[in-house]
């Protein structure tokens, strides 16, 4: 049997929640990613809501079964996990911690909102290991959903960016 | 974890909610017949565009397409998803268990693969549909079409960068790439003006916009790029596609087979 000790409130079930990493980037966790938006009791379950980060992100199942496993373990009973499209998730609610967390992993995170426009334009990205800037993208698509492969120019390296969303 | 520790919730339950996107919104039937002809259309882009994975001239371009795939999958589940709340359907129902007549996708999006040259043209049109049409269905009156056109449209802009710098790539390479799109062009174009069309749903239904009111923006856009990549307009006629209304192009069936004979074999399987 293991020994429950924690107070079972929305703050601690926020806590417990906002420790959840992403399986595919576990350096981030989902309150770094912005993809946590809400805790709250209903009743006697607790309600937790979910914003995916891309709409075909294999990831986000995963995100939801890990909530409930941490907070049943935790003693919360009976869990619930929402999805919501709206407000859309942008990478501009990632906070600045993850964004730390991202560059020392090796991914360069995400910039400003760039130009809009039919005819692309290139912004400068940082090589997450080498700084310089000059790099180039590969492909606007990488190995998740959320990433575009880049290639440095100065140290030759290829490294994924988190790109703008 | 021990077993008195377990969750008292079943994952099956929990992935059913999640599948559901749970928004609370139910559709109209206006509405839900609205979210499946541009759901359907990206369904079976999506099938087409997975065809690629390890076939595509190269592996940058097996990861794009097939995340090009699994964005417009995503766009689907949500969008059958909320016409099921109408018809009291799953997503996995209405995709795997409509038949072909009941489909409602365009015919530009049942367009094979061909080359990467066709491919690639039949994205730059797809995309640049759905990116206008998600930009205007953003704003729309009805909660649940709005919250998913906002979320898709920023991936589909993506989807065009994709497919108007391969445009420009192919036009401006070899003789050989530039013939390739210069034709494939040629063989999608037709395919436009089914997208334009409005008929009896956009009469009483005003919470999506005008197929009629897309053509000038999207024509813009496809006419800038193809400025830009210095090639002509292609001169062809129009199409009598009329997949909105359960007339298919001869393509459609065989990605239907294909997408759905596993779950009709087994039905109501998992893993």
């Amino acid at each position: 049997m293991t020994i429950m000790t924690t107070v079972l409130t929305p703050a601690s079930a926020w806590r417990i929640a906002a420790e959840v990493v992403d399986p595919e980037i576990p350096v981030l966790t989902i309150e770094d990613l912005g993809v946590l938006r809400d805790v709250r009791m209903q009743d006697e379950s607790v309600v937790v809501t979910l914003t995916p980060t891309y709409s075909g992100c294999p990831a986000m199942d995963q995100m939801g079964d890990d909530v409930i496993l941490a907070l049943t373990a935790e003693g919360f009973a009976d869990v619930r996990v929402d999805f919501s499209l709206t407000p859309t998730w942008t990478t501009e609610w990632m906070s600045e911690s993850g964004r730390q967390k991202l560059e020392q992993y090796g991914i360069a995170p995400p910039g400003p909102k760039p130009a809009s426009g039919p005819i692309p334009v290139q912004l400068g990205v940082k090589c997450p290991r080498c700084g310089s800037l000059r790099t180039r993208s590969v492909s606007q698509f990488g190995s998740t959903s959320c990433k575009a492969h880049y290639e440095c120019l100065a140290c030759l390296e290829p490294f994924d960016h988190f790109k703008f969303h | 974890m021990s077993a008195e520790t377990e969750p008292s919730v079943t994952v099956t339950d929990v992935e059913l909610d999640a599948e559901l996107t749970s928004t609370g919104l139910v559709a109209s039937a206006d509405e839900a017949e609205y979210a499946l002809r541009i759901g359907d259309d990206s369904l079976i882009l999506a099938q087409q565009l997975g065809w690629w994975i390890s076939r595509a001239p190269e592996l940058e371009e097996d990861l794009a397409l097939g995340n090009i795939a699994l964005d417009l999958l995503g766009h689907a589940r949500n969008l059958l998803h909320f016409a099921g709340t109408a018809l009291g359907k799953t997503e996995d129902e209405l995709a795997y268990f409509r038949d072909e007549h009941e489909f409602r996708s365009a015919w530009l999006f049942e367009q094979p693969n061909g080359d990467f040259g066709h491919t690639i043209a039949r994205g730059l049109l797809t995309s640049a549909f759905q990116f206008e049409l998600y930009t205007q269905l953003a704003e729309s009156s009805s909660p649940g079409l709005a919250g998913i056109a906002a979320k898709s449209v920023k991936e589909v802009a993506y989807h065009r960068d994709h497919a108007v710098q391969w445009t420009l790539r192919l036009a401006g390479g070899t003789d050989e790439s530039r013939s390739r799109i210069e034709r494939a062009l040629i063989n999608t174009w037709p395919y436009l003006d089914e997208l334009f069309r409005d008929d009896e749903l956009h009469e009483r239904f005003d919470a999506a916009p005008r197929p009629s009111a897309l053509r000038e923006p999207v024509m813009n856009v496809l006419r800038q790029v193809l400025a830009e990549a210095e090639l002509d307009e292609p001169k062809t006629s129009e199409s009598s596609g009329d997949g909105r209304h359960g007339h298919h192009s001869t393509y459609l069936g065989p990605i239907l087979a294909e997408m759905q004979v596993l779950a009709r074999r087994h039905p109501d399987a998992s893993w």
